[in-house]
């Protein structure tokens, strides 16, 4: 299925190479963004544009990184509205591999090799005293990252099971979560702070631990050791993606098309 | 007839004006009926746009906290606010994403049977747009802004002429937005699969039309350059400075009349690639 896939990808080459370009360019525009917010104020939420770009290279490597493997999965509600899903629940396979591979993520590898770009760059621009604990914290908060993206996005694909036009709904909390977690946690605020940072998690994607890499103080008040225990926040985010997406599959009957 | 056959609104041969701008307005309502169907997805888009417009609008506020004097790129922050808040409900009414109907229909061949139609092309398309246009004025336009005012301060204009004038420049601003998306669509009479410019198009449209951020936290050199040698600040930005007042009323009306400018150019040159296109045109498929 993957071979085939890829003879598909590479015969369209003009396509290819502009989807390649494309998807490079959103991801070095939310980049420059984070630039151009910063040539107006020195310091944003509290931090500089040395520790915010760390924050920043956290969210988008973690993101670029889950994006690569489970981003087509927002297709989804096209194949519960279209019934192409019907096809794939009746090969002997499982149904999220299935989806994953029905559309190989070639195109993305460049810009997943900028996201992890940004990020190095990060981590050396803010001199950081390595310890043991952050070198393992600085490889593993990306794949933290990554896995807890994953269950976001797996969730925010799920609604189509039941709610085939909930159309961009999903983008809200997959893109929308990867912009809230591009900026220090601190400049947002009220109610839209807690729901976003702590009852969905994301300030364990990128805030957190990049507070623990660079020593610092948390202004919102959580102890220093929830930067260090924060990718352990993919795991129950995981087990309710995975409970919500197999009752999903259960519950999903075909538009009978 | 019977009784059963379909209405067709017939074109007063004596009178082509009139005819011709039934005709137009009756494209203009199919267009509104159209988008009025997906009522869920209308819910469910609003509350993306809630979403990223507390995301924007609480990155803005905290760049004018941190920023010298309060006000980045000359706003204060209630103008932000605004700017964010009537910018994401805005973004449907423009439209500038997600629109390739046009290619696809020139790929699979059937744009063949709209040359057939006894109204332009270009004409059709954009009756069918402004009536999408009228319908998310309606439907996405308020919900954001509602959302907004209630969570934050919002900047309220003092000028009387500031209203109709960002009305004109949001008319404008869906005329302009409908002429780029037609040529980047267009370019499929060429290259037969236009998604290498639509995904430029998508990439471009939304920064340099000042959604990700306003524009004029760009260094002055590339701002101008902006405004003056493309269309794209006239799709977003134009019509939000106009209704935050952040320039002197001089300059207001200015930016609306470029913007104008910009509009009947896009529209100009979207009727000469059409012809161009007819002339060259082989209907793909049988």
């Amino acid at each position: 299925m993957v071979a085939g896939k890829f003879r598909s990808v590479t015969s369209y080459r003009a396509s290819f190479t502009f989807e390649v370009l494309g998807n490079l360019g959103s991801t070095v525009l939310d980049v420059l963004t984070v630039f151009v917010l910063f040539r107006a104020a020195t310091v944003v939420g509290g931090f500089t544009l040395a520790e915010a770009v760390l924050m920043t290279g956290l969210a988008v490597a973690g993101f670029v990184l889950c994006d690569a493997v489970v981003g087509n999965i927002d297709d989804l509600k096209k194949y519960v509205r279209s019934g192409t899903l019907d096809t794939i629940l009746l090969r002997p396979l499982g149904v999220l591999p299935q989806l994953v591979f029905l559309d190989l993520p070639i195109r993305k590898v460049l810009r997943v090799a900028f996201g992890l770009t940004v990020y190095g760059v990060a981590l050396r621009a803010n001199h950081l005293d390595w310890t043991p604990p952050r070198v393992l914290l600085a490889v593993l908060a990306p794949l933290g990252g990554a896995v807890f993206f994953g269950a976001i996005f797996v969730l925010s694909a799920s609604v189509a099971f039941w709610w085939v036009d909930s159309g961009e709904l999903g983008n809200g909390f997959t893109y929308g979560g990867r912009d809230f977690t591009a900026y220090p946690v601190s400049v947002y605020g009220g109610w839209f702070r807690d729901l976003f940072a702590y009852a969905l998690g994301f300030a364990f994607v990128s805030y957190q631990p990049a507070l623990a890499l660079l020593g610092r103080g948390d202004p919102l008040g959580l102890p220093a050791w929830a930067g260090f225990a924060a990718p352990l926040v993919c795991l129950p985010a995981t087990l309710v993606a995975a409970l919500v997406w197999r009752s999903g599959v259960r519950h999903y009957r075909s538009t009978g098309s | 007839m019977d009784g059963t056959g379909a209405r067709v609104l017939t074109i007063s041969p004596g009178q082509p004006f009139r005819g011709s701008v039934t005709t137009f307005g009756a494209l203009v309502w199919s267009g509104f009926r159209r988008y009025a169907t997906y009522r869920q997805a209308t819910i469910a888009g609003s509350c993306t746009n809630i979403v990223f417009g507390f995301l924007r609008c609480y990155v803005l506020l905290a760049v004018a906290a941190g920023a010298a004097g309060g006000r980045p790129g000359g706003y204060d922050s209630a103008q932000l606010a605004t700017f964010v808040w009537v910018g994401q409900g805005l973004l449907t009414v423009t439209g500038i994403w997600g629109w390739t109907e046009l290619a696809d229909r020139i790929r699979t061949g059937d744009v063949a049977s709209d040359l057939l139609r006894p109204v332009p092309l270009v004409s059709a398309y954009l009756a069918v747009d402004l009536g999408r246009a009228g319908h998310a004025m309606l439907t996405r336009f308020l919900p954001p802004i509602v959302a907004g005012a209630i969570a934050f301060p919002l900047a309220v204009p003092h000028r009387w002429q500031t209203v109709p004038l960002f009305v004109i420049s949001v008319v404008l601003a869906v005329v302009g937005s409908f002429g780029c998306r037609f040529l980047v669509n267009a370019s499929a009479y060429w290259l037969h699969d236009a998604r290498g410019p639509l995904m430029l198009w998508t990439l471009g449209s939304a920064v340099l039309a000042g959604l990700y951020f306003p524009l004029r936290l760009l260094p002055d050199w590339a701002a101008v350059t902006l405004w003056v040698a493309t269309p794209l600040p006239g799709l977003l930005q134009t019509p939000l400075d106009v209704l935050v007042e952040r320039d002197p009323p001089g300059r207001q009306f200015a930016l609306v009349l470029l913007q104008a400018v910009w509009a009947a150019g896009l529209l100009a040159l979207a009727r000469l690639v059409q012809r161009r296109a007819e002339r060259k045109l082989v209907v793909q498929g049988g």
